[in-house]
């Protein structure tokens, strides 16, 4: 598998410029470190995601003329793990730069890593606040929007409901914790009226769902926001759906409108949930529709928001180094910094004063069609527009 | 009012899931005396193969039927695990077949996702049971009540099926005493397969059955598997009533426990396991084990202290590990150190578990205390490395000091079960304190000064202290100490008549083991510069044991091989494919059943046959152990 993954550039190089062999030496690698075992559902359309951008970076002359190369990783979902394979990636392969990781924690782990060994680091999805705030450093950067500006996102929607008594259900851990603190408190700051009455912090993965969903029920909010996802989230929705959870009640969700978390829940999908989440079948513009048809056309299979987060990973990371010019960490620093790159998405900004890039997501409601979960009345919101003014960022994020 | 009984009735719901696996295991554990880690992963094949069946076929029939089947055939897999892999290892040293199972496990998560795809899996619901019965205006599920039935009606056939039938008999007398049933002329071979048979089947049939409620994916067996085996203890081991009893008590706890504490359920089951093992040692409805019948002599080489040209080898081996420097690269000098950093892990483990006969299923507690010792001391006192290696691990034998007090006063797996309790009741402090331990993202910014902070420099220092740490708790093996801990192990009873105070004895190995752990944790906190409540987890803690095992749990030093083969091969596979967990659970059952003393263990006993057969005055082999090093 992994040989493959490492091939895949290099065949393609073959195939588009058949100087494989002088190019050889000169390749330029990245080193990608993601929870391929652990989170499969995630991490293989991720991958794929990935693979199409190494191929189309290659065919389109690769970075400077250098071959592109990308070799990847498994953490098992273990933060030293992480930190064993960023160190290998480093030191035995050479890689010119970092990418990738899911969870938070193992985001930060690598982060801390690059920090010390001074290697520049493109957070692909670890969305806690603190990888560019108050844990940032000056070689890391983040690619998806982070925990804040998600919050931030749903907050805009959440604060139009009439609704003034709310519960909130997280997983107990610092996503879940975070995402709650952060929407509440900017949901305080633009509806002081709102009452805040029932929290459940089911264990990650562990949820013992019916409990809570009584629990809940008991607490008789107007609004629920949710941030368990995955398995959670579907015993979640279940047992919601019985025992009439969600009947009359508005829901506001945290990614539940990502292809990854929605599909699995088929003709149980509740209504009109409003999600953050990336409803692929309904974005109609020319930059999407170009990676839609190549992606289908590579993979015969729809894209998840994976496939844009792998994608979009090693596509910015392409325009760094071609912009650099150079391996050199400082200089990859310099040149990440306010680069303003394409995505399917539409441009983003690599931004200068806290290393966020302005990547968005889309909001929506959550709807059932032909026996399947989808998002309707979407709209994409720039991650720009949600991020906090300058002076409170720079509060926020030591200085380096 | 209502609510309360809703709230009551989904407790019970829950528990009655619980307890279908849990009554499973607790019958294996029972009869064979096997800690079936495996057990959740029969859970999970059930849960997958009864979503396949239930979703071609079609209507109640359908349903219903994909159910049973698929806990059939999970049970005809376990009939075969049991007659090609645990049969063979039935007389290997005791939790050796949670080696076997462990492997089974890997190799199970990653070979369910190659067949079913990575993706969760949603089944359909039960037939007849879609909606919900209003009560009082409360909603209950009717696949609630349907669940809430099925549990005591499984309880009565398995009591019918111990109390009324000759199997039962021979169940029930073989989980009191199977020597005994043995002599008597029973056959035990297929006494032990039928019965392993029905305890998959309730595994498989718990999992098959949360397809209405639940969704099929790859990490189902993680999710269950710790929480019922402290079920099980909870009830008293292979007491079929008391694993009802306790997945009620826990199920109850949890769903009125997240009216007042949201955050309980991460350590509920833990936390009651605890109370209820310092209060009542054998669980709840469980009997005291009688004393062991064996004649340690009889199995196990004795022990003695390395000869000079012993010692000579493993002097060259610690000489060739050092000048690893020489011409490797940074990379496998990192990889170095942290073999180094496990070796100590693992010998502090080893000397717990083979010396003082204690199995501690939570000694990443003691490691990761050593770990956030020296986070505390770095990152908030600011004191310098040296300083910091030398206090930190005072915090895992602090530790150690507190929980060991209370863990040797009980023994066998239940000692192993309430070190496993206190192991996640740290873990989940370090968790859940967010404004001290950083929660789950942990203390970052822990690195070596520069006089150490060289991959070569480290390794030394790593390596140097697993040397020490070695040679020392080797040397304790032999002093007066170390033949009154084995007297302990050997013998309580006859240990005790000559006036050795076992528990004060177990009770300073358990600190010995736990501070060694501790200053393998605070070497390790600097090799990754960062702290996560991981260093404490589960995980770790396996990882210790199957350390020890591989290596030989009978030898005097074998977790040194242990470690470094099983630490070795994880960190090499993990880099080369995504399957890692396959083809490591697939070597783990190949070494079982090549090396069922281990490897060490194994190749010690060798070596004794070799002496045994050439003549008297022949060139003693030099031991394994330090010739690999």
């Amino acid at each position: 598998m992994r040989a493959g993954n490492y091939f895949v550039g290099a065949a393609f190089a073959l195939l588009a410029g058949g100087m494989a062999h002088s190019a050889m030496a000169q390749d330029i690698k990245i080193g990608e470190i993601n929870s391929y075992s652990l989170l499969p559902a995630f991490t293989e359309p991720y991958r794929k995601g990935w693979q199409l951008a190494v191929e189309e970076v290659n065919a389109a002359g690769g970075i400077n003329g250098k071959k592109l190369v990308v070799v990847s990783k498994d953490d098992g979902g273990k933060p030293a793990d992480a930190q064993t394979a960023a160190n290998e990636l480093v030191s035995s392969e050479g890689v010119a730069m970092l990418a990738g990781t899911f969870l938070s924690n193992i985001g930060l782990a690598v982060s801390d890593f690059a920090n010390q060994k001074k290697v520049f680091f493109l957070a692909a999805e670890p969305l806690t606040d603190a990888i560019t705030w108050s844990k940032g450093n000056k070689y890391t950067f983040r690619l998806r929007p982070s925990n804040y500006m998600q919050a931030a996102m749903l907050v805009e929607a959440a604060s139009k409901l009439p609704a003034k008594r709310w519960a909130t259900i997280a997983p107990n851990y610092e996503y879940g914790q975070s995402a709650v603190a952060v929407f509440k408190k900017l949901m305080s700051e633009k509806r002081p009226d709102i009452q805040w009455v029932d929290e459940q912090w089911p264990p990650q993965g562990k949820i013992d769902a019916g409990p809570v969903v009584q629990a809940v029920a008991a607490a008789n909010p107007e609004a629920i926001l949710n941030v368990t996802f995955g398995a959670d989230l579907v015993k979640l929705v279940r047992e919601g759906n019985t025992r009439g959870l969600f009947k009359g009640r508005e829901v506001v969700s945290f990614l539940t409108g990502e292809p990854e978390y929605l599909d699995p829940l088929k003709d149980e999908t509740p209504e009109g949930w409003i999600v953050t989440g990336y409803p692929w079948y309904s974005i109609k513009t020319p930059e999407h529709d170009a990676f839609l048809k190549a992606y289908q056309a590579k993979y015969n299979d729809y894209p998840r928001l994976g496939s844009i987060v792998g994608y979009q990973t090693i596509k910015s990371a392409a325009a760094i180094l071609a912009k650099a010019g150079s391996s050199d960490p400082e200089k990859l620093i310099a040149a990440a910094e306010g680069l303003s790159v394409p995505s399917p998405f539409g441009e983003i900004t690599f931004r200068k004063i806290d290393h966020q890039s302005t990547l968005g997501a889309f909001v929506g409601k959550t709807a059932l069609k032909d026996g399947k979960g989808v998002m309707v009345d979407s709209s994409y919101k720039k991650g720009a527009d949600y991020l906090p003014g300058d002076a409170e960022v720079e509060k926020l994020r030591p200085k380096d | 009012m209502a609510f309360y009984v809703v709230q009551f009735l989904t407790g019970l719901a829950s528990a009655a899931s619980l307890f279908l696996v849990a009554s499973g295991l607790s019958i294996i554990f029972g009869v064979t005396r096997i800690v079936n880690f495996a057990h959740g992963a029969f859970y999970m094949i059930g849960a997958y193969i009864a979503f396949t069946l239930t979703e071609r076929l079609s209507g109640a029939f359908g349903f219903w039927g994909g159910i049973v089947l698929a806990a059939l055939a999970v049970a005809l897999i376990g009939v075969i695990v049991e007659m090609v892999l645990l049969r063979r290892i039935y007389h290997a040293p005791e939790l050796f077949q949670l080696l076997a199972t462990f492997g089974l496990t890997l190799m199970v998560e990653d070979l369910v996702v190659l067949i079913w795809g990575p993706d969760d899996l949603v089944g359909r619901r039960a037939p007849g049971f879609k909606g919900a019965i209003d009560f009082f205006g409360q909603n209950i599920p009717s696949y609630d009540l349907f669940l809430i039935v099925l549990g005591p009606v499984v309880l009565g056939i398995l009591w019918l099926l111990f109390q009324r039938t000759r199997w039962g008999v021979l169940v029930r007398a073989a989980t009191q005493d199977r020597d005994m049933v043995a002599a008597l002329g029973v056959n035990q071979k297929w006494l032990f397969t039928s019965v392993f048979a029905v305890g998959v089947f309730l595994a498989a049939l718990g999992g098959a059955l949360q397809i209405p409620r639940d969704a099929v994916h790859h990490a189902m067996d993680l999710r269950i598997i710790v929480e019922v085996f402290v079920v099980v203890v909870i009830g008293g081991l292979g007491s079929i009533v008391g694993a009802f009893v306790a997945a009620v008590l826990v199920s109850e706890l949890n769903a009125f426990g997240i009216l007042i504490f949201p955050k309980i359920s991460i350590i509920l089951v833990f936390l009651v396991m605890a109370v209820v093992l310092i209060v009542r040692p054998w669980g709840l409805f469980g009997k005291p084990e009688a004393p062991a019948r064996k004649t340690p002599g009889l199995t196990v080489n004795p022990w003695r202290p390395l000869t000079s040209n012993e010692r000579l080898a493993a002097l060259a081996a610690l000489v060739i590990a050092a000048t690893l420097p020489l011409f490797a690269g940074n990379y496998l000098l990192t990889v170095g150190s942290e073999i180094a950093i496990f070796v100590i892990f693992a010998v502090s483990l080893h000397f717990l578990m083979s010396v003082g006969g204690l199995a501690s299923f939570g000694h990443a507690a003691y490691f990761g205390l050593g770990a956030y010792g020296i986070a505390f001391l770095a990152k908030m006192a600011g004191l310098p490395m040296i300083v910091c290696l030398l206090l930190g691990p005072l915090l895992g034998c602090m530790g150690a000091a507190v929980f060991g007090f209370f863990a040797v006063q009980l023994s066998g797996v239940y000692f192993a079960m309430l070190t496993l309790a206190f192991a996640q009741i740290v873990w989940s402090i370090a968790f859940q304190w967010v404004s001290v331990t950083g929660g789950d993202n942990g203390i970052l910014g822990v690195w070596p000064p520069s006089w150490a902070a060289s991959p070569s420099h480290f390794y030394w220092l790593a390596l140097g202290i697993a040397a020490l740490v070695t040679i020392a708790l080797r040397a304790m093996v032999f002093s007066p100490f170390g033949y009154a801990l084995r007297a302990t192990r050997d013998s309580l009873l006859r240990s005790e008549a000559i006036g050795i105070d076992a528990k004060r004895i177990q009770w300073t190995a358990f600190v010995i083991a736990g501070t060694t752990a501790g200053i393998g944790g605070a070497l390790f906190a600097y090799l990754k510069g960062s702290v996560f409540p991981d260093n404490l987890g589960i995980s770790l803690s396996v990882d210790a044991l199957v350390m020890v095992l591989l290596g030989g749990v009978e030898t005097v030093s074998g977790a040194v091989i242990g470690a470094i083969v099983y630490k070795a091969l994880n960190i090499w596979l993990v880099s080369q494919t995504d399957l890692s967990k396959l083809v490591l659970g697939g070597f783990i059952m190949l070494i079982v059943v090549v090396f069922p003393k281990g490897i060490v263990g194994m190749l010690e006993m060798l070596a004794q046959r070799r002496k045994k057969a050439s003549p008297p005055g022949s060139p003693l082999l030099a031991k394994p152990i330090e010739s690999a090093e």
